[in-house]
């Protein structure tokens, strides 16, 4: 069967290369001038078709901002988030600004000056002042933007540590993540991939004291309002700890401590109330019931209705599961946070029950 | 050509007699002839862009449609696409090699080899490369290189997988994923042998450069395109050997058990005894090389667009030393700006605020470069030919890639789009489709220089415009499902219910993806019949100033028959008037070749 199909395939190419020639001289569509050089005519078209593409690519553009703005991430909810929410819109604003102008002149022109048997073009060769004017310019703009976003860069890197601040530590590996909390004394304790060992899953190294009253956990809650300050972790390749919605993110790297900070601004409640939020969800869930009918039809399970959560996601490829490698963030008022740490159990009970 | 200008002085060259017999392994085979290894260089890209296209739309199906099942994936990927569902580490792989091949193999070799090859010698006016045997043997391991990559596919474990920056641990470890195996020694042994390639090519690039332009062709009169070609080999001989030593030492991590790269892992229920190693070392050396890549991919390009804009505007290129200059500041700049990519993969931050103020010195040269092309399409006289035309585009892309850089270069606003399909967009812009298009646009423009033959516009006319309106269509949606926070390399977003909205966008992607390059086989159609049945090309269809144009059309050994041509001007006097302002330099032909001596009443530029 296959044999067959390889002698069809290579008498259908056989027979599509002796066809080649005629195809293609009827593809020399302009008889009269066949030079295959440009004549007027084809420059007119070519150039109305630039207005056209200049047309398509306005049309695109509104479009794909009317469309799917409503995609994007919400509101910040993080305090830093808000900082680089502002610098991406001025951002943005320039740069729509400079591409709608240049596309126009781009495109037009090509229309305006398209060949014409007898046109001229005009010798311009050099102008030292508009050459001047369009470098300084981006100097000016861009000087504007570096100070603007070293300075947001640097408050968001910068952290300094206060007892205020709440420690946790990511634990990267393929493919989930654990949260561990420093506990009363807000230390971690010490640890290393060659402690890993049965219920030990991140490593910690028992013999240090401040390792006992550690936390490990499987979802990620933080305390609204309170600075985080991240410790981070890989036992095996690299992974990257993506919070989108507040603007964080942090390679964990093995053999190496890396670390980022902020604090969190929006409960989890709250941003199920966020109406953009709300019109998201409903948006999914619309699709997800739609999809659904399909699924009941071929008989399959269904999916389940979607509720908003924060995430955690790896975003730094890792394997065959990269794409699953997820954690739920809560958060949450420091009461409803303290009342589930109280829940859980510390390292030192998980060692000695 | 109403002036022919035959007035040579003797050069040594001249006696450079070629009267020995070809036979078919030296003509086509392996030949030193500068024009058939250009022709080698070609095909070869072309051939590895068919692989690599192919690769993106199969994983484009995938995205689009996780849940479905497709026979195409058994067809290609027989037990990795078994039951018509795609391996997720096979989809990894796909990006991979589509990422490898797409830059090194079809906008690395393909382009630069090529057009640098072809238009080197003849545009300074040298009757080869400085070393036609290096030449060879370039092409030859770069040929060998294609071998084992394409080879690579088939190993048992699955090829490459671990991204084309191919980071440690992830490729240093068969048991972190399998294409880190038998697959990832291929693509190392692969890419080191394109390294070798890519030294030889770009160092007789250079010297040929340097050493035989011909009587009367100073620096100053050299056409944008050898300044491109020439700068990026000086580019690649310095950023290139450190690729090497990162390719080197992870050869040696994997192997002999050294620990350049890794530390403190545990995998796979053991703990390895690598200790003091640093994966963040090997991002760097990676980038030191990866960011300068981009520009070398870039620069032929650019190279290429100002020379056809120039010509098919009927007018100079504006600003030719502002043009120059901005691409030796690219050059310059593009070595200390590689941290860029590393904001956030653990280096100290202060490091990170240099490189966001390097990166952002970078945009200021590409500024120039785009108000430049851009001027001068101003009042001209735009012979709009398919070259042309994808020269546009390439500017275009160029500007709209370009400044979504911005963001990306400023460490701030990195944070949140790093890795994520916004970066996908932005590079896909500004790097594979603008300097895709440079490939399009070279081919279409010295076709006949190449085969002696035109290639058929009306067909150029209908790649060039499905396939702008296709890549605009594919990647500017990109942004929007980056910014929505969707990151790369993921096998399928429905383990998210949250980017559940994203589906129809990734759909319309897809869809575009599949008629973009569906059309391209309009072109390769045209590329391959014109090759055979394409109408015998003029000497100078373009009418253009450069010197390949002076030489016959029939391919011959030494490039011209007699002596070579001495240039007496810059390549750009286009549309040039007389003295009096009443007719152009040559009465009646708007264009002035670079062999043609200065006239009585004309006055040189000051170039
Ligand atoms: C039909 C045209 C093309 C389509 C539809 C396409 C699509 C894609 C997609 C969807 C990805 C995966 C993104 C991810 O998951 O990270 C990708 C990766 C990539 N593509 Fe393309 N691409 C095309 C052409 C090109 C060209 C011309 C280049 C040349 C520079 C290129 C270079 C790359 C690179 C370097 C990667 C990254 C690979 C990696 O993540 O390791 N692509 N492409
Ligand atoms: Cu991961
Ligand atoms: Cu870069």
């Amino acid at each position: 069967m296959t044999g067959f199909l390889i002698i069809a395939v290579l008498v259908l190419f056989a027979v599509a290369v002796w066809q080649m020639k005629g195809i293609f001289q009827m593809s020399q569509i302009n008889k009269s001038d066949d030079s295959q050089i440009a004549n007027d005519k084809d420059n007119r078209f070519n150039g109305k078709l630039m207005i056209w593409f200049l047309v398509f690519f306005y049309v695109f553009l509104i479009y794909g901002f009317w469309k799917w703005t409503s995609v994007l991430l919400p509101e910040a909810a993080s305090e830093h988030g808000q900082d680089i929410d502002l610098l991406m819109l001025i951002s943005m604003v320039l740069i729509m600004f400079v591409l709608v102008i240049t596309q126009f002149l781009l495109h037009y022109f090509a229309f305006k000056y398209h060949g014409k048997k007898g046109q001229k073009a005009v010798f311009f060769a050099d102008n030292d002042k508009l050459e001047f004017i369009w470098t300084i310019i981006p100097v000016i703009v861009l000087a504007g933007l570096i100070i603007y976003g070293l300075f947001t860069w640097t408050d968001i890197m910068n952290v300094s540590e206060d007892e205020d601040t709440l420690v946790v530590e990511l634990y990267a590996k393929q493919f989930t993540w654990e949260a561990r909390y420093s506990g009363q004394d807000n230390t971690l304790g010490e640890a290393n991939v060659r402690f890993v060992e049965g219920m030990n899953t991140v490593g910690i190294d028992a013999s240090d004291p401040y390792s006992t009253d550690d936390v490990v956990t499987r979802e990620l809650r933080l305390p609204v309002g309170k600075k985080v300050l991240f410790k981070m972790r890989s036992q095996d390749v690299l992974h990257s700890a993506y919070m989108p919605h507040f603007r964080a993110q942090m390679n964990t790297v093995p053999g190496m401590i890396t670390q980022f900070a902020f604090t969190p601004t929006i409960t989890t409640a709250e941003m199920r109330q966020n109406p953009e939020m709300i019109a998201k969800v409903e948006n999914i869930n619309q699709l997800r019931n739609d999809k659904n009918v399909e699924l009941t039809a071929k008989g399959e399970e269904t999916l389940e209705p979607y509720e908003f959560d924060y995430l955690l996601l790896c975003n730094k490829i890792c394997g065959a599961s990269h794409y699953n490698m997820q954690m739920k963030i809560i958060v949450e008022t420091q009461e409803d946070f303290d009342a589930w740490m109280a829940e859980q159990t510390t390292f030192g009970e998980t060692l000695n029950p | 050509m109403s002036t022919e200008a035959h007035n040579h002085t003797a050069d040594h060259h001249d006696d450079h007699g070629h009267h020995h017999k070809d036979t078919f392994i030296t003509k086509y085979i392996f030949s030193i002839d500068h024009k058939m290894i250009s022709k080698q260089y070609l095909i070869t890209g072309l051939f590895m862009g068919i692989i690599g296209i192919a690769m993106s739309i199969l994983f484009r199906l995938q995205l689009a449609w996780p849940d479905k099942q497709f026979t195409v994936y058994e067809i290609f990927l027989g037990k990795w696409g078994a039951e018509g569902i795609m391996d997720p580490n096979v989809y990894l792989a796909l990006v991979t090699i589509h990422g490898t091949i797409m830059v090194f193999f079809v906008l690395t070799a393909g382009l630069s080899g090529t057009f640098s090859n072809l238009l080197i010698p003849l545009q300074i006016g040298a009757r080869d490369m400085a070393s036609g045997f290096l030449n060879m043997v370039s092409y030859w391991l770069f040929f060998l290189s294609s071998i084992i990559m394409v080879m690579s596919l088939f190993v048992e474990a699955g090829p490459a997988a671990a991204g084309w920056t191919i980071y440690p641990p992830l490729s240093a470890l068969p048991q972190a994923m399998p294409g880190s195996g038998a697959g990832m020694t291929l693509w190392l042994v692969s890419m080191a042998i394109f390294i070798a390639s890519s030294l030889l090519g770009s160092l007789n690039y250079i010297v040929t450069v340097i050493n035989l332009r011909t009587k009367g062709m100073s620096m100053t009169r050299l056409p944008l395109t050898i300044w491109a070609f020439f700068v990026t080999a000086i580019i690649g001989v310095v950023s290139f050997p450190v690729l090497f030593s990162a390719a080197l030492m992870l050869i040696m991590d994997r192997s002999f058990g050294t620990s350049f790269f890794l530390s403190d892992i545990y995998i796979a229920g053991e703990v390895l005894h690598n200790q003091g190693g640093s994966p963040v070392l090997f991002e760097h050396l990676f980038w030191f090389l990866g960011h300068p890549e981009v520009y070398i991919v870039l620069l032929p390009a650019l190279g290429i667009t100002s020379e056809i804009i120039a010509t098919n505007s009927r007018k100079p290129i504006f600003g030719y030393r502002a043009m120059v200059a901005s691409i030796l500041a690219i050059a310059f700049l593009s070595t200390i700006v590689w941290g860029h990519h590393m904001f956030v993969s653990g280096m100290n931050p202060f490091l990170g605020s240099v490189f966001t103020f390097t990166t952002l010195l970078i945009a200021i040269p590409s500024a120039v470069k785009a108000f430049n092309y851009i001027t001068t399409l101003w009042k001209g006289n735009l012979q709009l030919n398919p070259a042309m035309l994808f020269s546009i585009g390439l500017v275009s892309t160029f500007i709209s890639g370009g400044l979504t850089g911005i963001i990306l270069g400023d460490s701030a606003l990195d944070i949140n789009v790093h890795d994520t399909y916004f970066v996908v967009a932005h590079f896909h812009l500004v790097m594979g489709i603008s300097a895709l298009y440079g490939l399009f646009a070279g081919v279409y423009h010295w076709f006949p220089r190449m085969f002696g033959r035109m290639m058929n516009k009306n067909l150029g006319y209908i790649h060039f415009w499905v396939t702008v309106i296709g890549a605009y269509g594919i990647f500017f949606p990109m942004h929007f499902i980056g910014m929505a926070g969707l990151p790369r390399r993921y096998y399928t977003n429905t383990a998210f219910p949250y980017f559940d909205d994203l589906a129809n966008i990734n759909v319309v992607i897809t869809i575009f993806a599949i008629i973009t390059a569906a059309v391209q086989l309009v072109f390769l159609y045209n590329f391959i019949a014109s090759i055979f049945y394409g109408k015998k090309a003029p000497q100078n269809p373009w009418k253009s100033n450069t010197l390949e144009w002076t030489a016959p059309v029939k391919h011959i050994h030494g490039n011209w028959p007699g002596p070579i041509p001495q240039v007496y001007r810059w390549s750009y006097d286009y549309s040039k008037l007389n003295k009096a302002g009443d007719d152009y330099v040559i009465a009646g032909q708007d264009f002035v070749p670079q062999n043609i001596p200065l006239q009585e009443d004309e006055e040189e530029m000051n170039h």
